[in-house]
């Protein structure tokens, strides 16, 4: 399966990927996306996760097509 | 129901009075408004900020606002809702986030406004990184409500 996945803010420029696409096969979870893609390196507990743009736990299958983000604590808003 | 992720420097006051001519709302049906506006400081834990770059998971970040607009609608029964945010480069006194409701009470218009403000930033997408003196900084928690 072919699948997309995404690094955003503080996470992308430690990882040094902005986005990449990656075959797996079937009943790979997002945190074995992770492990693929960043080399080494263990999907560190406070980095969240989106599958097709909606939070997902890590354990989550990913399938043919999805778009996987991983990205940090977020730090929107005003005041 | 509005969304919307600006990329340039807007008056919030000016986007509201824009907003209302449109007539999303009618007149007549809320006898509340309550209105929320976020703005960049020029200091953050001791430190002096002189400019901010406010990155955001474009696609994700509407979905998810659009989806907390429906959720607070729907809990308060609305008559309306708004939500636009800034992104890019931002300089201190610049609004960063409006958040607008309008409701038949004054009850569900303080609360839905709250529970917009907090789920926008405690979840949607959007991290902020500061250009101090020093360098530049992610910035890596909120500040308590």
């Amino acid at each position: 399966m072919r699948i997309q996945v995404r690094f955003f803010a503080a996470l992308r420029e430690r990882v040094g990927i902005s986005e990449r696409v990656i075959s797996v096969p079937e009943n790979t979870t997002v945190a074995q996306v992770w492990s693929l893609v960043v080399e080494d390196k263990f999907l560190p507990d406070n980095v969240l996760a989106a599958r097709n743009m909606e939070y997902v736990d890590v354990a989550t299958p990913v399938a043919e097509g999805d778009e996987i983000a991983f990205f940090p604590p977020v730090t929107g808003g005003g005041l | 129901m509005t969304v919307e992720i600006l990329d340039r420097a807007f008056d919030p006051w000016h986007y509201l009075a824009e907003y209302r001519i449109k007539g999303t709302q009618q007149a007549g049906q809320f006898g509340a408004t309550a209105v929320f506006v976020g703005t960049l400081r020029d200091f953050n834990q001791d430190e002096s900020v002189q400019s901010m770059s406010l990155e955001h998971y474009p696609g994700m970040t509407e979905t998810y606002l659009e989806k907390i607009s429906r959720e607070a609608v729907r809990r308060w029964g609305l008559t309306d809702s708004l939500i636009v945010h800034r992104v890019g480069e931002l300089l201190p006194g610049e609004p960063i986030v409006l958040v607008a409701v309008w409701s038949a009470h004054r009850q569900a218009a303080f609360e839905a406004s709250r529970y917009l403000m907090e789920e926008l930033k405690s979840k949607a997408p959007f991290w902020k990184k500061e250009q101090l003196e020093k360098g530049k900084r992610w910035v890596e928690h909120n500040t308590p409500g």
